[in-house]
Parts: C-alpha cells; structure tokens; sequence
C-alpha cells in the first residue's frame, strides 16, 4: 500500500513513472477524507493547493529534477505560515488569520517540492500535551480513539501514525515533538536550538523553540530535516553553521558508540517502561555501542525551571494579540482598555490565559528575582550538567514519556500534573540540545518511545544511532488497527 | 505559597486579560497550584551562578547593514484587520 512506503520508495516509483505526485496526493487525500474527522488531525485541508504542487512537481520531474523529496505529500503543523492559507496557531485567537507569508521552514520544504495537504491540530499556542487545548477539538490518537497523542504537535504526530501523510512538520518547546512521537509510535526529530530558522513559526517560548518532524522512520525523516536546516539571515537565533549530508550520515558505524543511561530518568519510572529501554542498550550493545550511567543532578529541578521560563517568554510573544492589527477582535469595544481585554480574554483559551499570567507574575516587580532570574541560573546548572555528561558519553538514552497514552479528559484539569509529562523532554529544550523519540515497543497496546539526546550539532551522529536501532528492531514498522 | 483574588485580578489587568468573576477562583487555585510548583526552584542553590538567557554559547545578536531589505506589502498585511482606514489602524478613542 502506497500509504506504508517510505520517502525513498516513493521516490523510486515516482522517478520510475510507476505513479505521478497528483496520483500519491489523491491517495493521502482520500485517507485524510476517510480518516481525517474522526481523528480530527487537520485543522485545514488544502486539496486544491496539494493538486496544484503535485501537478508542478510532476513537472519538475518531467523536466529532469530528481530530489528525495519532490512530490512527497505533507502536513504542516498550524504554527507555520503559510501564504494565503489560514494559520490559526489552534486558536480562536488567529481563527480568522490569512497567513501573507511563508515560513523559512514551508519555503524551503516547498523548494524540496512537497506537497502541503493541509494544517495541522494542535494545542493552542504550541501550549499543551495533549493536544486537548485546541480551539478546534482534541486530537485522537489512532492506536485508541479514547487516548491523547500526546502535544502539542498532536495532529501531526497522529496524522503521521495513521498514514495520512508520509511527513508531518511540528514544533517542540518543551517536548511537543518528541512527546506525541512517543504517544503515536512514530519518529519525531526535534533539532539544535537555532539549526532551523524559527521566522514564520509563531512564536511561544523564543529560547526554547525549535521547528522539527514527524516521520515513520529516521530514514524517512533525515532528508526532511535536511531541507529545513540551515542559516536564516531572518532569524536572529539561527546559527550560521554547516548542514551535514544526513543521509549519508546513516550509513556511519555504531561501533563504539558510548551511550549513557540518565540515572535521573530511571528513578520513579515504572517497571515496564524501563525494561522497554533495557531492552533496547542491549540493542545497542549488540549493535558495538559501550553504555554506562550518567548523572545529571539538576535534571529533577528542569521542569520548575520550564515552568517560569516558557510562560514569562511567551506572556511577552503573545503581548501582539491586542486585537488590534490581525486576530480576533471582540465586539462593541468600549475603549482600548476593554478592547485589549476582551480581545485577548476572549480569543485565548485557558490554559494560554494561565501561562500569561504565570509569566507576567514571575516578571513582574518584586518577583522576577527570585523566580525568573532564578530559573536563568538553574537553567544553567542544567545545561552545565549536560556538558559534563557529555565528556563522558556520545549520546543519553532514556524513555521520551513516563506512561503510554492518557485519556482523553484525565489530566486536563490539573495543570502541573499535566506539566509532569514533560519530565523527560523538557531538559534537552533548556540545554538547547537536539533530541529523537523512536517507537521502542507497547505497554497495554499503546506505543512507548525511546529518546536519545546528543550534544549540539550532533544531529548526524543522533540520527545514525536511530537508524541503525530501526535496522535492528521494527517497532518502528507497526501500524494502528485499521490503518494498516 | 497561595495567590489571592487581588493578586490575580492585579496580574490579569497587567496582562491585558479580561477574567470574570465566575472564571476568577479557577484561575486563583490553578495560579497557585503553578506557583506552588516552581516555589521549589528557590530550593536549588545557585549563588555565583549566572543567569544564562541563550542555550548556546558565544552567541551574539548579528547587525546588519543600515539599508532596505524589505518591500512595502502594507496592503497583504493589513488584509487581515479587524479596521483600517487610509492604511492606519482604527481603534476606540485614546485621548478624550
């Protein structure tokens, strides 16, 4: 089935005249028709568009270009702009928002010649793990209709899991890449902070952002990230730095690999989670990799840390709602006090409400010592750890999640339980570390998640060690009953 | 350490949100719970410790050269305002 072939697959056939781009595309579309409203993963659909880029690359094939992913159907998550296209962020908020222009990252995909099917769902404002806080619904998790997948790049990691498109595009601030991979048994690949222009993704938490992809495999996903890395004059983040050949870094020897065992991460982890993860160092070891324990000592304290740095960095990106210049506007503004208020009371959700409000407090006179300059200084303990244990070891292993998929409704309503999903990720955003969820097997039929983290730039040497875990297991190979 | 109303209404108006007052002790206990939560970072010590602000070292915002980069697409960007007139943006009255 076209559906469950990877990039390189469909390349062949594509190059072969086997089937042209607009043939593949109708096939995605017709999935995301018949699949799309029950999983509700989409928050826009653009056929129209999708055909047209298929017919032009098409084109360009005809006329001789060969590019690995030249006619590969994509979703991109609905952080990205995307001309003339609604980017609505998963919020009321930018409902009414027409995108008039194109991110780096859609650009250069678009470059590539992939063929945007649509926007994704996700949790509003990249602000979630669970994909339930979105305007537009939550997402369902297609291994159980009743469960999350995981957030906030919720519908690009359950669109990807449920074959509506071979690639996802997804953001990850404090996991929302590696998270939902992990909770869909798909790959998930969050960059070096700065290796992927950030300009035309909406911003949530600028020191912690990073714009990355969801994929069936590392093989699938390295010339993907390929495509998106590199220097962006227009983001002043973006680190001027050669992109190495990805896929030609899948083909390096494991052999000698040190990997090293994050003791933090196994304290408190149930017993069938780590054996998953045992399970696979000895992969690794039989693989040639040397594994050994590290610790991080400040690991414990990243999510307070997280939990004072993202909400005070995005109650400053998302002081441009006012209701003034785009985005929702209330109705019958009294003056421009009420029309500030209302606006933004009434075109944010809750849960954006109460991370603006946890930013403004901790950055405000009085506490911003002793909570936001703080967290600055224990942010950097955190990433001095990491350096340290990477004098040691190649690349830190350990679960993406503490438990399989939630249901639906179950943590919703307590924030920092909810926050305590993101146990494991979130340290990798603080250091600005490039990190990789991989599936690694099921606990109760629910897919569980592998993360390996490298030091900066490393993503080569990452990305090989997940191949070479996918040549030797095929968790990475199932599929959701009924998406087969 | 619990917020009270006053402190949540003070942070909702710097914050430009509008919170009525049924939504307001939702918002009071999950405020508190949060700030109750990250309270545990005054725990850690770090005396001598710089904040660090950027992940990545050695990293200094770039300059760049004085002169036009961008086209004029005033009319694209403002497509999607609630209310323009003569390419300014319309608001209730500011000043009385």
């Amino acid at each position: 089935m076209l559906h469950n072939l990877s990039i390189g697959e469909l390349a062949e056939r594509l190059n072969s005249r086997q089937i042209s781009s607009v043939e593949l595309t109708r096939h995605f579309l017709s999935r995301i028709d018949r699949f799309g409203p029950a999983l509700n993963a989409l928050i826009t659909l653009t056929a129209e568009h999708a055909l047209a880029d298929a017919a032009a690359a098409d084109l360009r094939r005809v006329r001789g270009e060969r590019g690995q992913l030249l006619g590969i159907p994509l979703i991109h998550k609905d952080i990205f702009c995307t001309d003339g296209v609604r980017t609505s962020c998963g919020s009321r908020m930018l409902d009414n928002f027409i995108a008039p222009y194109d991110a780096t990252v859609v650009t250069r995909l678009k470059a590539a010649g992939v063929v945007m099917l649509g926007k994704a769902n996700m949790d509003e404002f990249a602000m979630g793990s669970s994909n339930e806080t979105s305007y537009y619904g939550p997402v369902k998790n297609p291994w159980n209709l009743k469960k999350v997948p995981g957030g906030s790049s919720g519908g690009s990691a359950a669109a990807a899991a449920a074959r509506l498109a071979p690639l996802t595009t997804g953001t990850d601030t404090g996991g929302s890449i590696r998270q939902p991979a992990a909770l869909t048994g798909v790959t998930g690949v969050k960059p070096t902070y700065g290796r992927v222009s950030r300009y035309g993704m909406i911003a949530f938490a600028s020191s912690l952002d990073q714009a990355g992809v969801f994929a069936r495999s590392v093989a699938d996903a390295a010339p993907a990230l390929q495509a998106m890395a590199g220097f962006d004059p227009r983001d002043s983040t973006s680190v001027d730095a050669p992109v190495p050949d990805y896929t030609a870094a899948l083909a390096q020897p494991l052999k000698g690999l040190k990997i090293g065992l994050l003791r933090e991460f196994f304290e408190g982890l149930e017993a069938r989670n780590a054996a998953l993860i045992h399970d696979a160092l000895k992969v690794y070891r039989s693989l040639g990799a040397q594994t050994k324990e590290v610790s991080l000592p400040h690991l414990p304290a990243s999510v307070p840390t997280y939990y004072v740095v993202a909400p005070a960095e995005c109650s400053s990106n998302l002081s441009r709602f006012d209701g003034v210049r785009y985005g929702y506007r209330c109705e019958n503004p009294q003056d421009l006090m009420d029309l500030y208020k209302r606006s933004r009371g009434e075109g944010f959700g809750a849960e954006v409400k109460r991370r603006i409000m946890t930013g403004t407090y901790v950055l405000s006179a009085g506490y911003f010592d002793a909570y936001y300059l703080k967290a600055q200084r224990v942010r950097r303990l955190i990433v001095d750890d990491f350096r340290a244990a990477f004098t040691q070891v190649d690349l830190l292993i350990g679960p993406t999640t503490p438990t399989p998929a939630f249901d639906i409704g179950a943590k919703i309503d307590d924030p920092v339980t909810m926050y305590l999903n993101d146990i494991y990720t979130i340290g990798a955003n603080l250091a600005g570390l490039p990190g990789l969820s991989l599936p690694c097997g099921f606990v109760d039929g629910l897919p569980m998640g592998l993360q390996l983290i490298g030091p900066h730039f490393s993503e080569d040497r990452l990305l090989c060690a997940g191949h070479r875990y996918q040549l030797a297991t095929d968790w990475h190979t199932r599929a959701p009953q009924g998406y087969e | 350490m619990s917020l009270t109303r006053q402190d949540v209404e003070k942070i909702a108006h710097l914050a430009r949100l509008s919170i009525s007052a049924e939504e307001l002790p939702a918002y009071v206990s999950a405020l508190s719970s949060i700030v109750n939560f990250v309270d545990d970072l005054s725990r850690v010590p770090t005396a001598d410790v710089a904040p660090l602000a950027h992940p990545l070292d050695g990293q200094h915002q770039r300059l760049r050269a004085d002169a036009v980069a961008e086209t004029d697409n005033r009319e694209k960007y403002q497509a999607n305002a609630p209310s323009v007139a003569a390419g300014l943006y319309v608001v209730p009255r500011v000043i009385e």
